[in-house]
């Protein structure tokens, strides 16, 4: 049974995407904001976890929170000395200077670290069950990615920063109204989005080689997932994650790897042009 | 309203006689200045003045490069193969258009930049057509590079003063207004009886048409066309970025920002190769805090306070009350 394999796989790299793209629809929903640094953060988070590895011998599982509260402290910052300034801009503004902050974080890493493509090797064999055959560090990365998406979920329903971001991605002047400080939210907002995605770039670089070279194809996968499973709320990318893990893995098999990026894309527009509010969304396409 | 006119007239003249005055380097660097003051103004149409972010230019650069240089190795005139590169740019651009002009704002924002990466994943696919990655050669135009390099000047000027011709057009005509409508207001100017998607569909289709024709240039001018290179993500940031520096919405902004950012480009940051992206990152984001509207919205806000009579702040200078 081929096709079990092909949805294992289509899985574990689903949970991935979710985990990739939880931040930035974070990010979107409730600031308005289409995070262009998204693609970089993500590749920041797997190069800190791979030089820890590399020199220091830090296990990557070990790093994992410290390279997420690092990030967490640099979207933080990005979005209170920056972003905060122009947040109620028209998204031409706003896209346009953080894809300007981008090009920055892109350039800095290239000069500082270069974009030779790097992998953490854990070597922690495979898991052979029947017929279907899956590499542990695969599923290290997949229940780890899943676990932090669900967390995230745990942290907006329960917190009371949670709430603060879910009302304010609800009403954003009724908020104020409320007494919540709009812009420690946004800051709040955008430091989880950043945390989340070096998160994604730790586990990423277990599984893949990672290369400031992607850091756009990541960005391009984050706009698939937000379309397809909706704005702004943790289940909608959960799904819009597993959906694009499973469509890039049976397309893979059926018309070839290379273009199962291009099916996601294509599938995006027809979405985008039919039902601009995704899968499970709601709100309007404003 | 004389004056930007001819403003304009003495930049192209000023162009036109570069040959004349420098060296190969020079012209060059003037065929560079055309070709970014025709994407400007092709942008500025759907960008300043019916206010869509989009950021598909580079899509329909490439678009209309790979037209141009399949239709010439198919053995049709360089010419000819640039008007059919502009007709094939501009049919794609009105096709796309009546469906990607139902999105507004950040949906339409995504949706111009994945056509730029759908396309250029295509060309890299689809290696029967388009030579894939290894990319296209196109046949180099006899004469050696002195004579060449002037053709194409010539050319990319042409194209830019027709775009300019576009821009006044449209800016005096009824599609202006109705775009100008549909920037403050698209609800609002659908219910007054404007078509609104008739107006959006016109002004997408014009600002793709001569991204088209700069394509083809460009690929005949370079005689190699790689995907990357033809669908660079770079070249749609940059577009949008130098009408913003000029001043959006505006017949000139986007020719001073185009030119003062080219030339920029050229002489400053070009001598550090390795922080090239980075420089035009700290350009834009020092462009977004401290210069909104643009030069032009500037120098207008400067003649406000001094209060000079006249003086109107272009849209984009003015305070938004409900960005999309």
């Amino acid at each position: 049974m081929v096709y079990l394999q092909v949805i294992v796989n289509g899985l574990t790299l689903g949970a991935l995407y979710a985990c990739l793209a939880v931040g930035f629809s974070l990010v979107w929903g409730v600031l308005n904001v289409i995070n262009m640094l998204h693609g970089s953060l993500i590749i920041l988070g797997g190069y800190l976890t791979y030089f820890a590895w590399l020199h220091w011998q830090i296990h990557p599982l070990m790093a994992l929170l410290p390279v997420t509260a690092l990030l967490f402290l640099l979207g933080w910052l990005l979005q209170t000395l920056m972003i905060n300034r122009l947040v109620h801009q028209p998204v031409l503004t706003t896209l346009t200077v953080t894809f300007g902050l981008d090009l920055i974080l892109y350039n800095a890493m290239n000069v500082g670290f270069d974009a030779t493509p790097r992998r953490i090797t854990l070597d922690m064999g495979t898991l052979v069950l029947g017929e279907v055959v899956v590499a542990w560090d695969r599923i290290v990365a997949f229940a780890l990615a899943l676990g932090l998406t669900l967390l995230l979920y745990a942290v907006m329903r329960s917190s009371r920063e949670g709430r603060a971001i879910v009302a304010v991605r609800m009403d954003r002047d009724a908020a104020a109204l409320m007494g919540i400080r709009i812009n420690r939210v946004y800051a709040m907002t955008f430091g989880i989005g950043a945390a989340l995605a070096g998160a994604c770039g730790a586990l990423m670089a277990l599984v893949f080689p990672i290369t400031t070279n992607i850091s756009g194809l990541l960005l391009g996968k984050a706009f698939v997932v937000c379309v397809i499973g909706g704005l702004g709320t943790v289940p909608a990318a959960l799904v819009g994650g597993l959906v694009l893990g499973l469509i890039e893995s049976f397309s893979g098999h059926w018309f070839g790897p290379q273009n199962a990026v291009l099916i996601g894309f294509v599938l995006m527009l027809v979405l985008l042009m039919t039902r601009p509010t995704g899968l499970l969304g709601r709100k309007g396409y404003e | 309203m004389k004056t930007p006119i001819l403003a304009f007239a003495a930049f192209a003249l000023a162009l036109a006689l570069v040959p004349v005055a420098g060296n190969n380097y020079f012209v060059q660097q003037a065929t560079f200045v055309c070709m970014y003051c025709a994407l400007a103004l092709s942008w500025n149409i759907i960008g300043g003045y019916a206010g869509y972010p989009s950021f598909a230019t580079a899509a329909f650069v490439g678009l209309g490069s790979y037209a141009g240089a399949l239709l010439q190795n198919t053995g049709v005139p360089m010419v000819l193969a640039w008007v059919g590169a502009t007709l094939v740019t501009g049919a794609f651009a009105a096709l796309l258009g009546y469906g990607l002009l139902r999105m507004r704002g950040h949906y339409f924002a995504v949706g111009s930049i994945s056509i730029v990466e759908v396309l250029r994943l295509t060309a890299s696919s689809w290696s029967g057509l388009t030579g894939g990655g290894e990319g296209l050669n196109v046949p180099i135009m006899a004469g050696g590079p002195e004579f060449a390099g002037r053709v194409f000047l010539y050319a990319m000027l042409v194209v830019m003063v027709i775009a300019f011709v576009m821009t006044l057009l449209v800016e005096r005509g009824r599609l202006g207004f109705g775009l100008r409508c549909i920037q403050q207001n698209e609800d609002a100017a659908d219910m007054v009886g404007i078509d609104v998607r008739r107006y959006k569909t016109a002004g997408f289709t014009l600002s793709a048409l001569f991204c088209g024709t700069v394509g083809a240039i460009s690929a005949s001018w370079v005689a190699y066309i790689a995907p990357g290179d033809a669908f660079s993500i770079l070249v749609t940031l940059k577009v949008p970025v130098m009408v913003l520096l000029g001043g959006p919405g505006t017949l000139l902004g986007p020719v001073i920002g185009a030119a003062s950012f080219t030339i920029i480009e050229q002489t400053v940051w070009s001598r550090f190769l390795d922080y090239n992206q980075a420089a035009l990152g700290i350009v834009i984001v020092l462009l977004i805090f401290f210069l909104p509207g643009g030069l032009l919205g500037s120098v207008k806000k400067w003649r406000l306070a001094k209060g000079k009579p006249g003086a109107r702040l272009p849209a984009a200078a003015r305070p938004t009350e409900n960005p999309s």
